[in-house]
């Protein structure tokens, strides 16, 4: 056996998909084991194929949902989707007919099985370790959380990966994030994915793949470890990983597309071997303590601007600190407590999952959502909605005055219709606090589970944990009433 | 896609930092299926009042700016969503080249798929440029260059396949599918060795 110099859980990923090397004047061809495809950034791609009259390469590689401009109402008495324009409905028709004619399985609206393609993918265990993802879709690092290489392409590349199941790539460089000590209570890992990228900053990552190492990663679960993994993007990076360990296989385990019996056992057993080896060098490491973490908010317009909840908006900035102050109508040194908010929104693929939701619905829990607030909860899966409301999840939302809506992508990107109006403000645990990201004028502020309902609750943005020490009164009552 | 040599153009300027493709063509715009005809929805956010008219202090809107070909902007432009529907608003505004002290990985990438030229200058040189706009550039892929209209040359980083892609024009899917051989070579090694989704993917 020849020893090999000791590499990073990404040198792995990278190195056993290189269908050719790179050299000075040509990049890496990689191969992807996994496409995922949606209806905004695939139609194009298709198009460019029919020019060409190309096939798809590996159609059983590429699988499709419908998400983005997916409508978040039931189907009207019409029998109709109903979707916020002609052009919307075209979309998803094209992704269905494209999809049909090139042999690509389609999650459609019939399948138990649709959700936001982040959501999807590890749900079914079509995500598994060691393996390269992309997506026309900039958070397909959440899959990283599995020890995937998973990153976003442009649409470009998606009719790349479809002719060719591969991507022309230069080997990015490596940022190790280690994060070690336990989280506080009513801290959770979207405050731990604020916090770091706010000491990283929104252009912290660029050209990197970020791996997160550390105790207090290690004691995640795996929809936490895709909620960090997620917005890996936010600080600009390329892909954000996290190694596999007992809790990803346990995750795995028993998911209809990954190996079952024995089969799993090996797929274990080779999956072990994706993970960084002592002594492996990284081109720059950044190390955090847990303790510094609070619950923690964006108060500007990109996710590096974050403060504690308990924390006031700066009072003083330099230009861009100034514009985002003005576009979210605060008042240098404001503090970030007692601001009226308009609009609450759970969902997206960073926060949507079942966990997120029996979060969310601890502190809707009898009590109710505050006059002001139009709150809405999106599952972001037929499962997760299904899962959700065989634990009753809907009708505490419900119960509280919020909207309980089918999966899709929602008021995270706010093309379905599902919008924030101008000038409202709206707490939302999406990913992405962009100007006009929930529609033209919204100002949103990201924030964890917990503190959406909190501020739902309270009608302003407020920290989450008073509302929390009254749980284990509230879960006692219910194991007595038992 | 044609070749790409050299460009002269004036500057059109975005001071803001951390411009994110949302900016550069807002989410509603994306319910398209087309890539050509983006352009009338680029930047609309800053290019429209509330009332949908034109915001003439705008930089696109104001007339010594019609046809500039080259944009500087504010650090870490192009950041955010992957939509390649951002280059396609650009270069349908009749960009050619974008100049910023950094520039987004995934939006650097859409960008020269779609003769769209990222070019990357440290910041003292892209502070003066923010200062000056409508100056007019040139542009040299060849030896990768920028030269100011005082005759100061200033060269910028370009990965060598990124450059003859343009110059030469080359089409990266058919680069990609002449390694046909190779992608099938790599698949049959895999097949004996992968837990994979090959064999599984159809279990269902
Ligand atoms: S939920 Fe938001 S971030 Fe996630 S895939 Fe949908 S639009 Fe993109």
């Amino acid at each position: 056996m020849t020893s090999q110099a000791p590499r990073t859980l990404f040198d792995k990923l990278w190195d056993a998909h290189l269908v050719t090397s790179e050299s000075e004047t040509a990049p890496a061809t990689l191969y992807i084991d996994l496409h995922l495809i949606h209806e905004v950034t695939s139609p194009q791609a298709f198009a460019e194929l029919d020019e060409r009259n190309l096939p798809v390469r590996r159609p059983e590689l590429t699988k499709g949902t419908l998400d983005h401009s997916t409508p978040t109402l039931p189907v009207g008495a019409d029998g109709q989707h109903p979707y916020v324009n002609a052009e919307a409905r075209a979309q998803v028709d094209k992704l269905r007919e494209n999809c049909m004619r090139f042999g690509v399985e389609l999650f459609d609206y019939d399948s138990p099985q649709r959700g936001i393609v982040h959501v999807m993918g590890p749900e079914l265990g079509l995500t598994q370790p060691g393996q390269t993802i992309v997506c026309g879709d900039s958070h397909t690092a959440t899959h990283g959380a599995f020890g995937a290489l998973a990153f976003g392409i442009g649409t470009s590349e998606v009719g790349h990966v479809l002719a060719t199941q591969c991507l022309l790539q230069r080997k990015p460089k490596t940022l190790s994030i280690t994060i070690d000590g336990a989280l506080a209570t009513g801290v959770s890992a979207k405050d731990l994915i604020l916090h770091v990228i706010g000491v990283i900053g929104v252009n912290g990552g660029t050209g990197h793949v970020i791996e997160y190492r550390g105790s207090t990663i290690r004691a995640l679960s795996m929809e936490q470890r895709m909620t960090v993994c997620n917005m890996s993007i936010e600080a600009g990076a390329r892909a954000g990983l996290i190694a596999p360990d007992e809790v990803t296989f346990n995750y795995l385990r028993g998911r209809p597309r990954v190996p079952q019996g024995a089969a799993f056992d090996s797929a274990v057993a080779q999956w072990r071997g994706f993970g960084t080896d002592e002594g492996a060098r990284f081109d720059r490491e950044v190390r955090i303590d847990a303790a510094d973490i609070q619950p923690t908010v964006t108060w500007g317009t990109h996710p590096g601007q974050v403060a504690a909840i308990a924390a006031h908006v700066p009072a003083s900035g330099d230009g861009d600190q100034a514009k985002a102050l003005d576009y979210m109508g605060w008042q240098a040194g404001q503090a970030l407590a007692g601001r009226p908010v308009d609009v609450v929104f759970v969902g997206s693929c960073t926060n949507s999952r079942l966990s997120d939701l029996r979060e969310t619905a601890s502190v809707l829990r009898g009590r109710h959502v505050h006059p002001r607030v139009r709150m809405l909860v999106v599952p972001g899966s037929e499962q997760v909605k299904r899962e959700a409301e065989a634990e009753g999840i809907d009708q505490i939302v419900r119960a509280a005055g919020a909207e309980w809506r089918e999966p899709g992508c929602s008021m995270c990107i706010a093309m379905n219709g599902d919008l924030v109006g101008p000038g409202q403000l709206a707490v939302s645990t999406s990913n992405r606090n962009f100007e006009g990201r929930q529609g033209k004028g919204a100002r949103t502020v990201l924030a964890s589970p917990l503190t959406a309902a909190a501020c739902a609750v309270a009608g302003e943005i407020t920290d989450p944990r008073p509302y929390l020490t009254t749980l284990p009164a509230q879960l006692a009552e219910t194991l007595e009433v038992a | 896609m044609r070749p790409f040599t050299e460009l002269t153009s004036r500057t059109v300027v975005l001071r803001e930092r951390n411009i994110d493709t949302d900016q550069i063509i807002p989410a509603r715009f994306l319910t398209t299926t087309q890539r050509q005809g983006l352009g009338q929805f680029a930047f609309n956010d800053w290019r429209r009042l509330p009332d949908g008219s034109l915001n003439p202090d705008f930089a696109f809107n104001r007339a010594e700016n019609a046809g500039a070909g080259i944009l500087v902007a504010g650090r870490n432009f192009g950041c955010g969503s992957s939509r390649e529907h951002a280059p396609w608003a650009l270069a349908d505004l009749g960009l050619r080249a974008v100049i910023s002290a950094e520039i987004a990985d995934i939006f650097r990438s859409n960008a020269l798929k779609n003769g769209l030229l990222p070019i990357v200058l440290d910041e003292s040189v892209v502070d003066e440029l923010l200062e000056r706009p409508g100056i007019e550039l040139h542009i040299d892929i060849a030896d990768r260059s920028v030269t100011l209209p005082g005759g100061s040359r200033v060269e910028f980083p370009l990965d060598a396949f990124a450059r003859t892609c343009l110059l030469e024009g080359v089409d990266q899917l058919g680069y990609l599918l002449r390694q046909d051989e190779a992608i099938s070579r790599f698949e049959s090694t895999r097949a004996t060795h992968s837990p994979s989704n090959q064999e599984f993917v159809h279990a269902s």
